[in-house]
């Protein structure tokens, strides 16, 4: 009787003891990774609205002191900035849009269809990533020129949109081959044509995917510089705008000017967030 | 209602011919089962009947009309998928009703119909769940449920009990063919399960290596089977073979002799395992006993005739111990007669 009840405590002490390690290791490993990602947002954000003293104050304090909008307002009141971020949504907007509209019937076909030259125009997408787009940054503004896209967001969001498209075109890819086909099979023999069941039963299906590729999209336009800098003067996007003026302005701009890059990227991912867990939890099935 | 004319069609992927030359007539409300092993081609003919597929040449003919180019949505028919096929974004309600929409039928006439095929496979009682929260034996009701709420003219049946576990299985077939009765519609199922083929068809259409070996009732199709591969795929135990000479009209057999076709001397016995009885004295064809399995309703014996490998099946009751030799009675009129040359049976006299 003492015998088993000595032995109850300590196994039940050992069969806890090892979920309580996981579970250490788990939020540890998740602290650093939130760590990783929102100790620099913090202070940049701290720079932002913590005033011009705030950025040069040294030992410096980790909680906010004397919180303020001057620099945000005064930063945003700059000639060109809301204009400026005006363009990179515009830029922004539309990159999604066609890598979407381009790169999810590539990805459909490449899931969905043998063809001759498949894997060819598998690399080739991949292959207008390893092109240096310095190189083309003469003939592109010049032939921008020509054409009357040169200094216009949407002659913008057409080079993010093929920076965008390989991974709009292999990430679908991927997406429709997860879609039996049999769904698409089951649709057809039930009454649809073949653009009704793309319609009612893959894309109902695939939105959480390309949800994840239009944040892609959207990130890479909104991060893009080089492009956006070479093909505008006055219609700049926030990126190419910021890279100008900053390098002249004192230093709690700069941190005023992060901070507004940083935003964006974060709502969106926000706003979408529900699609992309939805992605993960089909893939992790 | 239709019947179903396939003619003379070919497929082939790229050098391999998957079918050669399938012809098969299915009349007005029948149901055919297209049995064989995976790769025989039986899949690959319900997905040209249904459209899914296109077939190098020939016709498929339904109720008259020549679908062979049509889409599948013009050919008439519904389908049941292996993998039920069931989509996931939409409700039970909405998964039944699919045809029924896509047919642009009024709202009333949707609920009307959805409803009684829910209620002709029990579903009623989930209308309003999400495929996700069924069970496997559930999808496949719905998937059924799915395929008669638009009342087609021609079923179609790609393994659709596959995927559930043998009690559910047994259970769901004789549902299955109690509904089919019911609704009187033509139907082609695929299977590779002959116990499936035998309980529900009318007829089977027994494939192998893209041809047709024979087509007929369960029946005929168990007690006379046209090649050596029907004999063997057919049956548990298999049909046993035993090779044989044949001189002046009779096989020799250790001390038997049973009357056999003159025409062919390389011959090959078909033999049931419960075609042959005990005999009392040890007289008949000599059958050497090696093991001895109770299953309950039967003993199976597996030994050797003529030094060939051979599977009886003896009363429960029966004294037969592993080791011995015993005498096998064998009703002439009940064998199978196997050109070894060939493979195919030999004409009956």
């Amino acid at each position: 009787m003492t015998a088993q009840a000595a032995e109850i405590p300590q196994t039940r002490h050992r069969s806890m003891s090892l979920p309580s390690a996981r579970r250490l290791l788990l939020w540890t490993g998740l602290a650093v990774l939130l760590a990783w990602v929102l100790v620099p947002i913090y202070l940049v954000a701290l720079g932002a609205f913590g005033g011009r003293l705030g950025v040069f104050r040294w030992p410096k304090s980790i909680w906010p002191t004397d919180l303020s909008l001057a620099a945000m307002t005064q930063f945003l009141a700059i000639e060109g900035v809301f204009n400026a971020l005006v363009n990179s949504l515009i830029a922004a907007g539309l990159t999604v849009v066609f890598s979407i509209l381009l790169g999810a019937p590539a990805g459909y076909a490449l899931a969905r269809y043998d063809f001759r030259g498949q894997n060819a125009f598998r690399l080739l997408v991949l292959l207008t990533r390893a092109f240096p787009l310095a190189i083309l940054a003469l003939p592109l503004t010049v032939s921008f020129i020509r054409l009357g896209l040169y200094d216009t967001p949407f002659g913008v969001s057409l080079i993010h949109t093929v920076l965008a498209l390989p991974f709009a075109a292999l990430v679908t890819q991927s997406l429709f081959m997860g879609i039996p086909r049999e769904y698409e099979e089951a649709a057809w023999v039930f009454g649809c044509t073949r653009f009704q069941a793309f319609i009612r039963v893959v894309l109902p299906l695939a939105l959480p995917g390309l949800a994840a590729t239009a944040i892609f999209a959207f990130v890479i336009s909104w991060n893009e510089v080089f492009a956006a800098s070479i093909l505008t003067v006055r219609e700049r996007t926030l990126t190419a705008y910021l890279l100008r003026i900053l390098a002249e302005s004192p230093l709690h701009y700069r941190f005023a000017g992060g901070f507004i890059l940083i935003i964006p990227s974060v709502l969106f991912i926000f706003a979408v967030r529900r699609y992309l867990f939805a992605v993960w939890g089909i893939a992790s099935k | 209602m239709a019947d179903i004319v396939i003619d003379r069609v070919v497929k082939e992927f790229g050098p391999f011919r998957a079918l050669q030359e399938i012809s098969l007539t299915v009349n007005d409300g029948e149901f055919v089962a297209l049995l064989g092993p995976s790769g025989c081609g039986k899949t690959t003919l319900l997905r040209i009947i249904a459209g899914l597929e296109t077939q190098t040449s020939g016709r498929i003919v339904i109720g008259g009309q020549d679908v062979s180019n049509l889409a599948p949505r013009k050919r008439g028919l519904a389908m049941v998928f292996q993998n039920y096929a069931i989509f996931p974004h939409m409700s039970v309600f909405e998964n039944v009703a699919f045809g029924l929409r896509m047919q642009k039928a009024a709202q009333a006439e949707v609920k009307r119909k959805v409803e009684r095929a829910a209620a002709l496979l029990h579903i009623e009682g989930y209308l309003d769940r999400y495929p996700a929260k069924l069970s496997g034996g559930q999808r496949q009701r719905v998937a059924v449920a799915r395929a008669l709420a638009v009342e087609p003219a021609v079923l179609l049946m790609d393994e659709p009990l596959s995927n559930l576990d043998a009690l559910l299985r047994l259970e769901m077939r004789t549902e299955l063919k109690a509904v089919l009765r019911q609704a009187g519609t033509t139907t082609i199922y695929v299977t590779h399960d002959q116990t499936e083929a035998m309980g529900l068809a009318d007829r089977i259409a027994v494939m192998y290596g893209g041809k047709i070996d024979q087509i007929g009732s369960p029946l005929e199709i168990y007690a006379t089977p046209a090649t050596r591969f029907v004999g063997g795929f057919i049956g548990a135990p298999p049909m046993n073979f035993i090779k044989v000479r044949c001189h002046g009209g009779t096989a020799r057999i250790g001390d038997a002799t049973l009357p056999c076709p003159s025409t062919v001397t390389d011959l090959e016995l078909g033999l049931r395992g419960e075609d042959a009885s005990l005999s009392a004295n040890g007289s008949g064809i000599p059958f050497d006993v090696r093991v001895v399995e109770p299953m309950g309703s039967h003993l199976l014996l597996t030994g050797s005739i003529d030094g060939q490998l051979a599977r009886i099946v003896a009363p429960p009751v029966a004294k037969v111990n592993p080791g011995v030799r015993v005498g096998l009675n064998v009703d002439p009129a009940r064998v199978t007669w196997i050109d070894s040359a060939t493979g195919r049976a030999v004409a009956r006299a």
